[in-house]
């Protein structure tokens, strides 16, 4: 079963210099909310930010992730 | 039905209608807390839409998402293209940005109702026949 930990190294890993807070929506550890920070995301729309987050995950997603809801933010977003 | 003959009916659908919602559930019943979220930020802008209910048949989603390249439902099309899912309708209702795309003005509230809206949306539903079940 994903965990948030699992979530967070597997978006850490695939975005260099990203940083991702997880939650476990139902505690279930198949509803998860990722706010991901990252430069990868500059000059990208929201659905390509998006697209960005679920492909590093692949067939997770839909799959043993039951559902991730992403909020997506370069640094200069959140400041 | 065949799976090609699934996909070209989410083609029809897509390119059919200028606001196509792929939900879980219906919009009056919707069956996923996701699915109820963007149907009620499209509820609240009052514009028709047509939405298919994906759960009687995996291989909708399946074929959806092969299109799409979009894991997860509800998948919101706007004139052929895809918008997004929950996440990004909800902050595009928030910034005004949907109601823009949409070509119609926000309503005074700001915040998507958390639960469907009780009793029938102001616009209903464009029917959309599901022969997919």
């Amino acid at each position: 079963m994903p965990t948030s930990e699992y979530l967070r190294e597997r978006i850490e890993t695939a975005l260099p210099g990203a940083s991702a807070q997880i939650e476990d929506l139902t505690g279930g550890g198949d509803h998860f909310r990722a706010e991901v920070v990252s430069e990868s995301f500059g000059g990208l729309s929201r659905i390509e930010r998006h697209k960005l987050v679920y492909e590093i995950f692949g067939d997770e997603v839909g799959g043993p992730i039951h559902a991730l809801s992403i909020k997506a933010s370069t640094p200069e977003e959140t400041t | 039905m065949s799976n090609e003959e699934i996909s070209e009916f989410i083609q029809q659908a897509i390119s059919g209608n200028e606001v196509m919602l792929f939900m879980k559930g219906t919009p009056e019943a919707p069956a996923c807390g996701f699915s109820a979220r963007t149907a009620a930020a499209l509820n609240a802008l009052g514009v028709e839409y047509a939405a298919l209910d994906i759960l009687p048949d995996p291989r909708i989603r399946q074929e959806l998402s092969a299109l799409s390249n979009w894991p997860t439902i509800p998948q919101l099309f706007v004139n052929g293209a895809l918008v997004g899912g929950a996440d990004i309708v909800t902050e595009m209702y928030e910034t005004g940005e949907l109601a823009e795309a949409l070509g119609v003005d926000q309503p005074a509230e700001e915040e998507v109702p958390e639960a469907p809206a009780v009793g029938a949306p102001q616009t209903a539903p464009i029917g959309l026949e599901n022969r997919l079940g």
